[in-house]
């Protein structure tokens, strides 16, 4: 008997425990030193990165990077600096989505943050930029 | 089985099932906060918002005005 008295008293305060546990679901955490670090790189990197999309050059793709989707709208002299840019954006990417997920103690939700933000920057990109729809294709927006 | 072994069951059973529901809980993803994490993001990356960078309006306090 006493040990369901014990049992009855820990439910109580796991009762207890219940709300704080979803109030800490409101917001992400992505004020860490790390985050913050790619943040400003890739702020950076927009600068060179902007026309590039304008042109057409380069697109977003639907998992969450970007992508050369019209060599031929560069020069052949910058395409490696292109290559270049592009690489060093997705794996800042890479690592801010991680990082993302780590900040929030669930390692797991990489993939579910990549596709949070491959839809974000799509819906957000400006008019003329160009993304991946669901089947792949190169869409003007 | 004595009606006080079964309690103890039931209650260990009840025990189990709580904290499943805690890891439940625990483990589903927030789309929402997510979405609105990636939107504070794209902010920055593209600098949609200038909240912190020109600081133009700066209208009243003028200096040496007499009342």
């Amino acid at each position: 008997m006493r040990t369901a008295t014990f049992m009855i008293a820990a439910l109580a305060a796991v009762a207890f425990a219940l709300p704080q546990a979803a109030v800490g679901q409101a917001n992400l955490e992505i004020n860490t030193p790390a985050i913050n670090a790619l943040q400003r790189s890739m702020q950076q990197r927009h600068t060179q990165l902007a026309p590039l999309y304008s042109s057409g050059a380069v697109g977003f793709t639907r998992d969450g990077n970007i992508a050369l989707r019209d060599a031929r709208a560069v020069p052949l002299a910058q395409r490696q600096q292109v290559n270049a840019l592009i690489a060093a954006e997705n794996q800042d990417r890479a690592a801010l989505y991680r990082e993302i997920a780590r900040a929030n103690g669930h390692p797991e939700w990489e993939p579910d943050i990549r596709a949070t933000f491959a839809q974000r920057w799509i819906s957000r990109a400006q008019p003329g930029w160009y993304y991946q729809n669901a089947s792949g294709a190169w869409v003007r927006k | 089985m004595t009606a006080e072994t079964i309690l103890n069951r039931a209650a260990l059973l009840a025990a189990g099932l709580m904290l499943a529901g805690c890891v439940t809980i625990n483990i589903y993803f927030p789309a929402a906060a997510a979405e609105k994490a990636a939107d504070r993001i794209i902010d920055e990356v593209w600098q949609l918002k200038d909240g912190t960078a020109p600081q133009v309006k700066q209208p009243e306090a003028a200096p040496g005005e007499a009342k």
